[in-house]
Protein backbone atom coordinates (compact mmCIF):
# COMPACT_ATOMS: atom_id res chain seq x y z
CA UNK A 1 0.00 0.00 0.00
CA UNK A 2 1.56 3.29 -0.86
CA UNK A 3 0.18 6.15 -2.35
CA UNK A 4 -1.06 9.73 -1.22
CA UNK A 5 -5.06 10.86 -1.76
CA UNK A 6 -5.90 14.54 -1.79
CA UNK A 7 -9.60 15.55 -0.38
CA UNK A 8 -9.91 18.70 -3.11
CA UNK A 9 -12.83 21.05 -2.57
CA UNK A 10 -14.81 23.09 -4.69
CA UNK A 11 -15.55 27.26 -4.57
CA UNK A 12 -18.00 28.60 -7.19
CA UNK A 13 -18.13 25.50 -9.55
CA UNK A 14 -14.07 25.47 -9.58
CA UNK A 15 -11.37 23.63 -7.37
CA UNK A 16 -11.10 25.79 -4.41
CA UNK A 17 -7.18 26.89 -4.42
CA UNK A 18 -6.30 25.27 -1.42
CA UNK A 19 -6.56 21.91 -2.96
CA UNK A 20 -3.44 23.04 -5.59
CA UNK A 21 -1.45 23.32 -2.28
CA UNK A 22 -2.74 20.20 -1.03
CA UNK A 23 -1.28 18.68 -3.99
CA UNK A 24 2.09 20.14 -3.81
CA UNK A 25 2.32 18.94 -0.86
CA UNK A 26 1.45 15.49 -2.26
CA UNK A 27 3.98 15.63 -4.76
CA UNK A 28 6.72 16.43 -2.43
CA UNK A 29 5.91 13.26 -1.03
CA UNK A 30 5.75 11.62 -4.00
CA UNK A 31 9.59 12.52 -4.30
CA UNK A 32 10.79 11.36 -1.47
CA UNK A 33 9.22 7.95 -2.58
CA UNK A 34 5.48 8.47 -1.34
CA UNK A 35 4.18 6.90 -4.43
CA UNK A 36 1.07 8.06 -6.82
CA UNK A 37 -1.07 10.96 -5.81
CA UNK A 38 -4.72 10.89 -6.37
CA UNK A 39 -7.25 13.46 -5.89
CA UNK A 40 -11.38 13.24 -4.85
CA UNK A 41 -13.86 15.90 -5.54
CA UNK A 42 -17.02 16.07 -5.70
CA UNK A 43 -18.45 17.08 -8.92
CA UNK A 44 -18.21 15.94 -13.13
CA UNK A 45 -15.06 15.52 -14.79
CA UNK A 46 -14.70 19.45 -16.06
CA UNK A 47 -12.92 19.70 -12.33
CA UNK A 48 -10.51 16.79 -13.04
CA UNK A 49 -8.16 19.00 -15.77
CA UNK A 50 -7.44 21.37 -12.96
CA UNK A 51 -6.40 18.50 -10.28
CA UNK A 52 -4.07 16.71 -13.38
CA UNK A 53 -2.46 19.91 -14.60
CA UNK A 54 -1.57 21.06 -10.76
CA UNK A 55 0.02 17.34 -9.72
CA UNK A 56 -2.84 14.96 -9.73
CA UNK A 57 -1.47 11.38 -10.93
CA UNK A 58 -5.44 10.05 -10.78
CA UNK A 59 -8.91 11.88 -10.49
CA UNK A 60 -11.96 10.08 -7.98
CA UNK A 61 -14.82 11.97 -8.41
CA UNK A 62 -17.77 12.11 -5.64
CA UNK A 63 -21.13 12.91 -6.25
CA UNK A 64 -21.87 16.74 -6.45
CA UNK A 65 -22.23 18.49 -2.86
CA UNK A 66 -21.06 15.55 -0.85
CA UNK A 67 -17.99 17.70 0.18
CA UNK A 68 -19.46 20.63 1.06
CA UNK A 69 -19.30 22.15 4.37
CA UNK A 70 -21.65 20.58 6.61
CA UNK A 71 -21.45 17.20 4.76
CA UNK A 72 -18.70 15.57 6.32
CA UNK A 73 -20.72 12.35 7.16
CA UNK A 74 -21.70 11.80 3.62
CA UNK A 75 -18.27 13.07 2.47
CA UNK A 76 -16.93 10.65 5.00
CA UNK A 77 -18.22 7.43 3.22
CA UNK A 78 -17.01 8.68 -0.71
CA UNK A 79 -13.28 9.30 0.62
CA UNK A 80 -13.21 6.31 2.59
CA UNK A 81 -14.15 4.47 -0.74
CA UNK A 82 -11.76 6.36 -2.97
CA UNK A 83 -9.15 6.14 -0.12
CA UNK A 84 -9.36 2.43 -0.41
CA UNK A 85 -9.75 2.67 -4.19
CA UNK A 86 -6.57 4.48 -4.70
CA UNK A 87 -5.25 2.14 -2.29
CA UNK A 88 -3.47 5.21 -0.65
CA UNK A 89 -1.99 5.33 3.03
CA UNK A 90 -1.34 8.87 3.46
CA UNK A 91 -4.61 10.80 3.83
CA UNK A 92 -4.62 14.63 3.19
CA UNK A 93 -6.84 17.27 3.29
CA UNK A 94 -7.05 20.99 3.81
CA UNK A 95 -7.71 22.73 7.24
CA UNK A 96 -11.06 23.85 6.59
CA UNK A 97 -15.05 24.36 7.50
CA UNK A 98 -15.03 20.67 5.86
CA UNK A 99 -11.71 19.10 6.59
CA UNK A 100 -12.06 19.79 10.72
CA UNK A 101 -14.94 17.48 11.07
CA UNK A 102 -13.89 15.23 7.61
CA UNK A 103 -10.35 14.17 8.98
CA UNK A 104 -11.64 12.81 12.47
CA UNK A 105 -14.25 11.35 10.72
CA UNK A 106 -12.22 9.74 8.15
CA UNK A 107 -9.96 8.86 10.65
CA UNK A 108 -12.04 7.20 13.14
CA UNK A 109 -13.52 5.06 10.25
CA UNK A 110 -10.11 3.77 9.46
CA UNK A 111 -8.90 3.15 13.18
CA UNK A 112 -6.31 5.70 12.65
CA UNK A 113 -5.41 8.62 14.10
CA UNK A 114 -5.55 12.42 12.42
CA UNK A 115 -3.17 15.28 12.86
CA UNK A 116 -4.45 18.83 12.53
CA UNK A 117 -3.58 21.85 10.71
CA UNK A 118 -0.14 20.29 9.82
CA UNK A 119 2.48 22.66 8.41
CA UNK A 120 5.60 20.22 7.53
CA UNK A 121 5.45 17.01 6.25
CA UNK A 122 8.33 14.38 5.69
CA UNK A 123 8.57 10.87 5.21
CA UNK A 124 11.21 8.63 6.71
CA UNK A 125 11.25 4.84 6.09
CA UNK A 126 8.17 5.20 4.15
CA UNK A 127 5.82 6.72 7.10
CA UNK A 128 4.62 9.73 7.54
CA UNK A 129 6.21 12.28 10.15
CA UNK A 130 4.13 15.72 10.62
CA UNK A 131 4.74 19.07 11.99
CA UNK A 132 2.00 20.73 13.65
CA UNK A 133 1.67 24.08 16.12
CA UNK A 134 0.24 23.83 19.67
CA UNK A 135 -0.06 25.86 22.61
CA UNK A 136 -1.36 28.63 20.89
CA UNK A 137 1.64 28.50 18.34
CA UNK A 138 4.27 28.79 21.30
CA UNK A 139 5.14 25.19 20.29
CA UNK A 140 5.68 23.14 17.75
CA UNK A 141 5.07 19.17 17.81
CA UNK A 142 6.21 16.72 15.55
CA UNK A 143 4.04 13.23 15.23
CA UNK A 144 3.78 10.06 13.57
CA UNK A 145 1.36 7.73 13.24
CA UNK A 146 0.35 3.87 14.78
CA UNK A 147 -1.98 2.80 12.36
CA UNK A 148 -0.93 1.99 8.69
CA UNK A 149 -3.10 4.69 7.14
CA UNK A 150 -2.06 8.12 8.13
CA UNK A 151 -4.29 10.91 8.04
CA UNK A 152 -3.49 14.72 8.54
CA UNK A 153 -5.05 18.08 7.43
CA UNK A 154 -3.25 20.93 6.60
CA UNK A 155 -2.69 24.67 7.18
CA UNK A 156 -3.55 26.61 3.98
CA UNK A 157 -1.01 28.62 2.81
CA UNK A 158 1.78 26.44 4.50
CA UNK A 159 2.48 25.15 1.08
CA UNK A 160 2.76 26.84 -2.23
CA UNK A 161 0.99 25.27 -5.25
CA UNK A 162 2.54 23.85 -8.23
CA UNK A 163 2.63 25.83 -11.27
CA UNK A 164 0.29 24.12 -13.77
CA UNK A 165 1.03 21.78 -16.83
CA UNK A 166 -1.41 21.56 -19.40
CA UNK A 167 0.71 18.08 -20.82
CA UNK A 168 -0.58 16.11 -17.66
CA UNK A 169 -3.27 14.14 -17.48
CA UNK A 170 -4.63 11.21 -15.61
CA UNK A 171 -7.69 8.53 -15.27
CA UNK A 172 -10.55 9.86 -14.12
CA UNK A 173 -12.90 7.30 -11.86
CA UNK A 174 -16.10 7.87 -10.30
CA UNK A 175 -17.27 7.03 -7.08
CA UNK A 176 -20.89 6.47 -5.97
CA UNK A 177 -20.69 5.90 -2.33
CA UNK A 178 -21.16 8.48 0.29
CA UNK A 179 -21.83 8.49 3.57
CA UNK A 180 -25.28 8.07 6.02
CA UNK A 181 -25.62 12.18 6.94
CA UNK A 182 -27.50 12.62 9.63
CA UNK A 183 -26.42 16.22 10.54
CA UNK A 184 -29.21 17.78 7.97
CA UNK A 185 -28.20 21.22 6.53
CA UNK A 186 -31.28 23.49 6.70
CA UNK A 187 -28.76 26.87 4.98
CA UNK A 188 -25.65 28.10 4.22
CA UNK A 189 -25.18 31.75 4.14
CA UNK A 190 -21.44 33.72 2.73
CA UNK A 191 -20.46 36.23 5.59
CA UNK A 192 -21.45 39.72 4.48
CA UNK A 193 -17.77 40.88 3.57
CA UNK A 194 -17.22 44.12 1.60
CA UNK A 195 -14.34 44.22 -0.79
CA UNK A 196 -11.43 42.07 -1.12
CA UNK A 197 -11.54 38.63 0.11
CA UNK A 198 -8.60 38.85 3.35
CA UNK A 199 -7.58 35.11 2.58
CA UNK A 200 -6.48 36.32 -1.12
CA UNK A 201 -5.65 40.19 0.15
CA UNK A 202 -1.73 41.44 -1.48
CA UNK A 203 -2.13 44.11 1.82
CA UNK A 204 -4.47 43.08 4.97
CA UNK A 205 -4.38 45.65 7.87
CA UNK A 206 -5.71 44.40 11.42
CA UNK A 207 -6.66 45.58 14.70
CA UNK A 208 -6.81 44.36 18.15
CA UNK A 209 -8.13 44.76 21.45
CA UNK A 210 -5.36 47.27 21.80
CA UNK A 211 -8.10 49.77 19.15
CA UNK A 212 -9.98 50.12 22.57
CA UNK A 213 -12.85 51.24 20.94
CA UNK A 214 -14.99 49.20 17.67
CA UNK A 215 -15.28 52.19 15.80
CA UNK A 216 -11.66 52.17 15.20
CA UNK A 217 -12.33 49.83 12.64
CA UNK A 218 -13.34 52.15 10.13
CA UNK A 219 -9.99 53.64 10.30
CA UNK A 220 -8.57 50.47 9.22
CA UNK A 221 -10.92 50.14 6.42
CA UNK A 222 -9.63 53.50 5.32
CA UNK A 223 -5.92 52.57 5.16
CA UNK A 224 -6.95 49.15 3.67
CA UNK A 225 -9.31 50.37 1.26
CA UNK A 226 -6.49 52.96 0.03
CA UNK A 227 -4.15 50.31 -0.31
CA UNK A 228 -6.26 47.59 -1.75
CA UNK A 229 -6.50 45.51 0.75
CA UNK A 230 -8.57 43.81 2.97
CA UNK A 231 -9.27 44.57 7.07
CA UNK A 232 -8.85 41.56 9.33
CA UNK A 233 -9.16 41.65 12.96
CA UNK A 234 -7.66 39.96 16.11
CA UNK A 235 -9.51 36.95 18.59
CA UNK A 236 -9.60 39.15 21.24
CA UNK A 237 -11.69 42.01 19.09
CA UNK A 238 -13.74 39.61 17.56
CA UNK A 239 -14.64 38.06 20.94
CA UNK A 240 -15.65 41.82 21.72
CA UNK A 241 -18.00 41.71 19.14
CA UNK A 242 -15.53 44.57 17.44
CA UNK A 243 -15.21 42.56 13.96
CA UNK A 244 -17.14 40.05 12.42
CA UNK A 245 -15.61 36.41 12.82
CA UNK A 246 -15.10 36.30 9.15
CA UNK A 247 -12.28 38.54 9.13
CA UNK A 248 -10.62 36.82 12.10
CA UNK A 249 -6.50 36.62 11.47
CA UNK A 250 -5.37 33.43 13.57
CA UNK A 251 -5.73 29.77 14.84
CA UNK A 252 -9.19 29.96 14.74
CA UNK A 253 -9.63 32.30 12.08
CA UNK A 254 -8.21 32.83 8.58
CA UNK A 255 -4.26 32.30 7.34
CA UNK A 256 -3.42 35.33 5.71
CA UNK A 257 0.30 35.32 3.71
CA UNK A 258 -0.01 38.98 2.08
CA UNK A 259 2.92 41.09 0.68
CA UNK A 260 2.43 43.69 3.47
CA UNK A 261 1.07 43.22 6.72
CA UNK A 262 0.07 46.06 8.67
CA UNK A 263 -0.92 45.06 12.71
CA UNK A 264 -2.49 48.09 14.56
CA UNK A 265 -2.23 47.55 18.49
CA UNK A 266 -1.82 43.98 18.35
CA UNK A 267 0.78 42.78 20.68
CA UNK A 268 1.06 39.44 18.95
CA UNK A 269 0.01 36.63 20.64
CA UNK A 270 0.95 33.22 19.34
CA UNK A 271 -3.06 32.94 18.69
CA UNK A 272 -2.65 35.79 16.25
CA UNK A 273 1.30 34.97 14.59
CA UNK A 274 -0.36 31.58 13.67
CA UNK A 275 -2.48 33.06 11.27
CA UNK A 276 0.07 35.72 9.78
CA UNK A 277 3.37 34.61 10.14
CA UNK A 278 4.23 33.61 6.61
CA UNK A 279 2.89 37.82 5.93
CA UNK A 280 6.09 38.14 3.84
CA UNK A 281 6.50 42.33 4.96
CA UNK A 282 5.00 42.51 8.67
CA UNK A 283 4.17 46.30 9.91
CA UNK A 284 3.45 47.01 13.64
CA UNK A 285 1.85 49.98 14.74
CA UNK A 286 2.00 49.68 18.21
CA UNK A 287 3.02 51.65 21.89
CA UNK A 288 5.27 49.43 23.17
CA UNK A 289 8.65 48.28 22.12
CA UNK A 290 9.01 44.80 23.36
CA UNK A 291 5.41 43.60 22.10
CA UNK A 292 5.75 40.16 19.58
CA UNK A 293 4.68 42.24 16.94
CA UNK A 294 7.13 44.49 16.78
CA UNK A 295 10.15 42.35 17.13
CA UNK A 296 8.40 40.06 14.09
CA UNK A 297 7.98 43.07 12.04
CA UNK A 298 10.11 44.51 9.17
CA UNK A 299 8.73 48.02 9.66
CA UNK A 300 7.44 49.49 13.06
CA UNK A 301 6.30 52.59 14.45
CA UNK A 302 6.41 52.82 18.32
CA UNK A 303 3.58 55.30 18.83
CA UNK A 304 -0.22 55.60 19.76
CA UNK A 305 -2.24 54.77 16.41
CA UNK A 306 -4.42 57.18 17.04
CA UNK A 307 -2.03 59.26 15.88
CA UNK A 308 0.01 57.55 13.24
CA UNK A 309 -2.92 55.88 11.47
CA UNK A 310 -4.67 58.95 10.03
CA UNK A 311 -1.13 60.48 9.37
CA UNK A 312 -0.12 57.32 7.65
CA UNK A 313 -3.68 57.88 4.98
CA UNK A 314 -2.45 61.25 4.73
CA UNK A 315 1.01 60.49 3.92
CA UNK A 316 0.02 57.64 1.86
CA UNK A 317 -2.47 59.90 -0.52
CA UNK A 318 0.15 62.69 -0.38
CA UNK A 319 2.58 60.00 -2.66
CA UNK A 320 0.37 59.80 -6.10
CA UNK B 1 -32.77 15.99 29.85
CA UNK B 2 -29.20 14.89 30.61
CA UNK B 3 -26.60 17.00 29.25
CA UNK B 4 -23.22 16.03 29.80
CA UNK B 5 -20.25 19.01 29.29
CA UNK B 6 -16.87 17.69 28.99
CA UNK B 7 -14.09 20.17 30.08
CA UNK B 8 -10.65 20.48 30.48
CA UNK B 9 -8.17 21.70 32.27
CA UNK B 10 -4.91 23.22 30.28
CA UNK B 11 -1.78 25.35 31.12
CA UNK B 12 -2.78 29.29 30.37
CA UNK B 13 -3.01 30.12 26.67
CA UNK B 14 -1.90 33.44 27.78
CA UNK B 15 1.55 32.21 28.74
CA UNK B 16 3.69 35.51 27.47
CA UNK B 17 6.06 33.64 25.15
CA UNK B 18 8.44 34.78 27.44
CA UNK B 19 7.73 32.19 30.27
CA UNK B 20 7.25 29.31 27.81
CA UNK B 21 9.58 26.48 28.54
CA UNK B 22 9.62 22.76 26.78
CA UNK B 23 10.88 19.98 28.42
CA UNK B 24 12.20 18.66 24.87
CA UNK B 25 13.48 15.38 26.09
CA UNK B 26 10.28 14.60 28.11
CA UNK B 27 8.51 15.99 25.39
CA UNK B 28 6.40 17.95 27.60
CA UNK B 29 5.35 21.64 28.67
CA UNK B 30 7.47 22.88 32.21
CA UNK B 31 4.50 24.41 34.03
CA UNK B 32 5.12 28.04 33.71
CA UNK B 33 6.01 29.82 37.86
CA UNK B 34 3.23 31.48 39.32
CA UNK B 35 0.99 31.04 36.19
CA UNK B 36 -1.91 28.58 37.08
CA UNK B 37 -3.37 26.57 34.75
CA UNK B 38 -6.88 27.28 33.88
CA UNK B 39 -10.04 26.09 32.25
CA UNK B 40 -9.67 25.44 28.64
CA UNK B 41 -11.57 28.92 27.28
CA UNK B 42 -13.88 27.37 24.85
CA UNK B 43 -15.12 25.09 28.01
CA UNK B 44 -17.17 27.78 29.73
CA UNK B 45 -19.21 28.33 26.68
CA UNK B 46 -19.89 24.73 26.45
CA UNK B 47 -21.29 24.87 30.24
CA UNK B 48 -23.44 28.21 29.31
CA UNK B 49 -24.72 26.82 26.55
CA UNK B 50 -25.85 23.15 28.70
CA UNK B 51 -27.26 25.89 31.37
CA UNK B 52 -29.31 27.98 28.79
CA UNK B 53 -30.83 25.00 27.20
CA UNK B 54 -32.02 24.04 30.99
CA UNK B 55 -33.44 27.26 31.43
CA UNK B 56 -35.29 26.73 28.28
CA UNK B 57 -36.83 23.58 29.18
CA UNK B 58 -37.39 24.67 32.97
CA UNK B 59 -35.67 21.21 33.86
CA UNK B 60 -32.61 18.63 33.44
CA UNK B 61 -29.49 17.59 34.98
CA UNK B 62 -25.93 19.19 33.52
CA UNK B 63 -23.31 16.27 34.73
CA UNK B 64 -19.48 17.92 34.37
CA UNK B 65 -16.79 15.32 33.17
CA UNK B 66 -13.31 15.99 33.02
CA UNK B 67 -10.09 13.91 32.34
CA UNK B 68 -6.75 14.91 33.56
CA UNK B 69 -5.12 15.16 36.55
CA UNK B 70 -6.45 16.25 40.11
CA UNK B 71 -6.39 20.11 39.11
CA UNK B 72 -8.87 19.35 36.97
CA UNK B 73 -11.03 19.86 39.83
CA UNK B 74 -11.26 23.23 39.68
CA UNK B 75 -12.63 23.16 35.89
CA UNK B 76 -15.35 20.80 37.03
CA UNK B 77 -15.55 23.10 40.20
CA UNK B 78 -15.86 26.74 37.57
CA UNK B 79 -18.39 24.57 35.76
CA UNK B 80 -20.36 23.25 39.34
CA UNK B 81 -20.23 27.35 39.79
CA UNK B 82 -21.63 28.33 36.78
CA UNK B 83 -24.64 26.35 37.84
CA UNK B 84 -23.88 22.59 36.33
CA UNK B 85 -25.07 19.65 38.86
CA UNK B 86 -22.50 17.31 39.20
CA UNK B 87 -19.12 16.24 38.33
CA UNK B 88 -17.27 13.45 37.07
CA UNK B 89 -13.39 13.46 37.44
CA UNK B 90 -11.90 10.89 34.97
CA UNK B 91 -8.42 10.08 36.86
CA UNK B 92 -5.74 7.94 36.25
CA UNK B 93 -1.80 7.38 35.58
CA UNK B 94 -3.16 5.48 32.19
CA UNK B 95 -4.67 8.55 31.91
CA UNK B 96 -1.09 10.91 31.49
CA UNK B 97 0.19 12.16 28.15
CA UNK B 98 -2.84 10.19 25.93
CA UNK B 99 -3.86 11.76 22.89
CA UNK B 100 -7.31 13.17 21.34
CA UNK B 101 -8.87 9.63 20.39
CA UNK B 102 -7.93 7.50 23.54
CA UNK B 103 -9.57 10.56 25.51
CA UNK B 104 -12.43 10.40 23.29
CA UNK B 105 -13.13 6.58 24.03
CA UNK B 106 -12.64 7.70 28.38
CA UNK B 107 -14.85 10.27 27.95
CA UNK B 108 -17.64 8.01 26.09
CA UNK B 109 -17.30 5.10 28.14
CA UNK B 110 -17.63 8.00 31.01
CA UNK B 111 -20.82 9.11 29.62
CA UNK B 112 -22.18 5.37 28.77
CA UNK B 113 -21.84 5.03 32.35
CA UNK B 114 -23.46 8.10 33.07
CA UNK B 115 -26.18 6.50 31.16
CA UNK B 116 -29.65 8.19 29.37
CA UNK B 117 -26.88 11.49 27.91
CA UNK B 118 -29.32 13.21 25.27
CA UNK B 119 -26.52 15.78 24.55
CA UNK B 120 -22.45 16.52 24.79
CA UNK B 121 -21.84 19.38 24.78
CA UNK B 122 -17.88 20.22 24.43
CA UNK B 123 -15.79 23.18 23.45
CA UNK B 124 -14.53 23.54 19.99
CA UNK B 125 -10.94 22.79 20.56
CA UNK B 126 -8.68 22.84 23.64
CA UNK B 127 -6.35 25.39 22.90
CA UNK B 128 -3.10 23.36 24.41
CA UNK B 129 -3.47 20.94 21.30
CA UNK B 130 -5.77 22.87 19.44
CA UNK B 131 -6.73 19.74 17.27
CA UNK B 132 -10.70 20.01 17.69
CA UNK B 133 -10.85 16.17 17.08
CA UNK B 134 -12.35 14.77 20.92
CA UNK B 135 -16.48 16.01 19.70
CA UNK B 136 -15.45 14.11 16.45
CA UNK B 137 -14.14 11.08 18.76
CA UNK B 138 -17.10 10.94 21.26
CA UNK B 139 -19.59 11.35 18.82
CA UNK B 140 -17.78 7.99 17.10
CA UNK B 141 -17.67 5.98 20.02
CA UNK B 142 -21.13 6.27 21.37
CA UNK B 143 -22.55 6.07 17.64
CA UNK B 144 -24.10 9.47 17.81
CA UNK B 145 -23.44 12.58 15.10
CA UNK B 146 -21.93 15.62 15.91
CA UNK B 147 -22.31 18.83 15.19
CA UNK B 148 -18.99 21.20 15.42
CA UNK B 149 -18.53 24.92 15.96
CA UNK B 150 -21.62 26.31 17.27
CA UNK B 151 -22.67 29.96 17.82
CA UNK B 152 -26.20 29.32 19.36
CA UNK B 153 -28.78 26.43 19.40
CA UNK B 154 -32.13 25.61 20.12
CA UNK B 155 -34.25 22.54 21.09
CA UNK B 156 -37.65 21.66 19.60
CA UNK B 157 -38.71 18.03 21.00
CA UNK B 158 -36.28 15.72 20.11
CA UNK B 159 -34.56 18.18 17.29
CA UNK B 160 -31.66 20.43 18.11
CA UNK B 161 -31.05 23.48 15.55
CA UNK B 162 -27.59 24.78 15.53
CA UNK B 163 -26.27 27.76 14.18
CA UNK B 164 -22.37 27.12 13.34
CA UNK B 165 -19.55 29.09 12.33
CA UNK B 166 -17.89 28.50 8.51
CA UNK B 167 -14.88 29.45 7.49
CA UNK B 168 -16.87 32.18 5.47
CA UNK B 169 -20.21 32.22 6.86
CA UNK B 170 -22.33 30.55 8.56
CA UNK B 171 -24.68 27.15 8.36
CA UNK B 172 -27.94 26.30 10.50
CA UNK B 173 -28.39 22.62 10.60
CA UNK B 174 -30.46 20.34 12.14
CA UNK B 175 -29.59 17.09 14.12
CA UNK B 176 -31.66 14.66 16.16
CA UNK B 177 -30.37 13.89 20.06
CA UNK B 178 -28.76 12.42 21.00
CA UNK B 179 -25.92 13.65 19.53
CA UNK B 180 -22.57 16.01 20.38
CA UNK B 181 -21.75 19.36 19.76
CA UNK B 182 -19.17 21.62 19.97
CA UNK B 183 -18.79 25.02 20.99
CA UNK B 184 -16.99 27.75 19.96
CA UNK B 185 -16.02 31.42 20.86
CA UNK B 186 -19.01 32.98 19.11
CA UNK B 187 -21.57 31.24 21.59
CA UNK B 188 -21.29 35.00 23.84
CA UNK B 189 -19.91 35.41 26.91
CA UNK B 190 -20.32 32.47 29.56
CA UNK B 191 -21.82 33.44 33.08
CA UNK B 192 -19.57 34.69 36.14
CA UNK B 193 -20.11 32.75 38.69
CA UNK B 194 -21.62 34.19 41.83
CA UNK B 195 -20.16 34.03 44.97
CA UNK B 196 -23.02 32.00 46.76
CA UNK B 197 -23.04 29.49 43.58
CA UNK B 198 -19.53 29.18 44.26
CA UNK B 199 -20.31 28.05 47.57
CA UNK B 200 -23.06 25.81 46.81
CA UNK B 201 -20.98 24.21 44.46
CA UNK B 202 -18.68 23.27 47.18
CA UNK B 203 -21.53 21.10 48.34
CA UNK B 204 -21.59 19.44 44.79
CA UNK B 205 -20.80 15.44 44.09
CA UNK B 206 -17.83 15.46 42.09
CA UNK B 207 -17.17 11.51 41.59
CA UNK B 208 -13.64 10.18 40.83
CA UNK B 209 -13.50 7.11 38.32
CA UNK B 210 -10.28 4.88 37.56
CA UNK B 211 -9.78 3.36 34.02
CA UNK B 212 -11.02 0.36 35.83
CA UNK B 213 -13.90 2.04 36.71
CA UNK B 214 -14.57 2.55 32.98
CA UNK B 215 -14.05 -1.33 32.08
CA UNK B 216 -11.35 0.34 29.36
CA UNK B 217 -8.86 -2.52 28.11
CA UNK B 218 -5.38 -2.49 28.57
CA UNK B 219 -4.48 -1.62 25.99
CA UNK B 220 -6.76 1.84 25.02
CA UNK B 221 -5.21 3.68 27.78
CA UNK B 222 -1.64 5.07 28.38
CA UNK B 223 0.81 7.02 26.82
CA UNK B 224 2.32 3.99 25.14
CA UNK B 225 -0.56 3.21 23.27
CA UNK B 226 -1.58 6.58 21.56
CA UNK B 227 -2.72 6.46 18.35
CA UNK B 228 -0.59 9.82 17.49
CA UNK B 229 2.83 9.45 18.43
CA UNK B 230 4.86 12.56 19.58
CA UNK B 231 8.11 12.48 18.15
CA UNK B 232 9.10 15.83 19.34
CA UNK B 233 8.10 18.90 21.16
CA UNK B 234 9.94 22.23 20.75
CA UNK B 235 9.43 25.98 20.69
CA UNK B 236 10.13 27.29 17.33
CA UNK B 237 13.29 30.14 16.56
CA UNK B 238 12.12 33.52 15.24
CA UNK B 239 14.95 36.08 14.92
CA UNK B 240 13.66 39.98 14.48
CA UNK B 241 15.45 42.54 12.07
CA UNK B 242 13.06 44.83 13.15
CA UNK B 243 14.01 48.85 11.63
CA UNK B 244 12.11 51.32 13.72
CA UNK B 245 10.60 54.33 12.59
CA UNK B 246 11.74 57.15 14.57
CA UNK B 247 10.94 60.91 14.24
CA UNK B 248 9.88 64.05 15.42
CA UNK B 249 6.20 63.85 15.56
CA UNK B 250 3.68 61.19 14.66
CA UNK B 251 3.27 62.89 11.13
CA UNK B 252 6.97 62.70 10.39
CA UNK B 253 6.90 59.04 11.26
CA UNK B 254 3.85 57.89 9.58
CA UNK B 255 6.02 60.25 6.43
CA UNK B 256 8.80 57.94 6.35
CA UNK B 257 7.03 54.45 6.53
CA UNK B 258 4.93 56.08 3.60
CA UNK B 259 8.01 56.45 1.30
CA UNK B 260 9.63 53.47 2.89
CA UNK B 261 7.27 51.11 2.29
CA UNK B 262 6.94 52.58 -1.51
CA UNK B 263 11.03 52.05 -1.84
CA UNK B 264 10.02 48.81 -0.69
CA UNK B 265 7.45 48.92 -3.37
CA UNK B 266 4.73 47.47 -1.38
CA UNK B 267 2.48 50.30 -1.96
Amino acid sequence: MSGTLIIAETADGAVAPHSFELLAAGRALADQGGGAVSALVAGDESLAGSLFEHGADAVYLAPAGSLDPGYAEAGAGAALAAREAADADIVLMGQTSLGRDLGPLMAFGLNTAVAMDCVALALEGGRLRATRSCYGGNANAEVTWRGDVQVATLKLKAWDALAPDSDRSGEVTAIDATGDQRVRVVSTEAAESTGVRIEDAEVVVSGGRGLGDPSAFEMMEELAGLLGGATGASRAACDLGWYPPSQQVGLTGKTVTPNLYIAVAISGASQHMAGMSGSKNIVAINRDPDANMVQVSRFAIVEDYKKVVPALIEAIKALD
Amino acid sequence: MNIVVCVKQIPDPETPASQFAVDEAAKRVIPAQGIAPVVNPYDPQATEAALRLKDAAGEGKITVVSLGEDSARDAIKHALAMGADEGVLLSDPDFENIDNFQTAVALSRAIEKIGDVDLVLMGRASADWDMGVAPLGVAGQLGIPCVTIAKSMELDGETLTVERVLDDGFQKVEVDLPAVVSISNEFGEPRYPQLRQIMLAAKKTVQVWSADDLELEDDEAGEDNRWLALEALYIPQVESNVEIIEGDSPEEQARTLALKLREAKLI
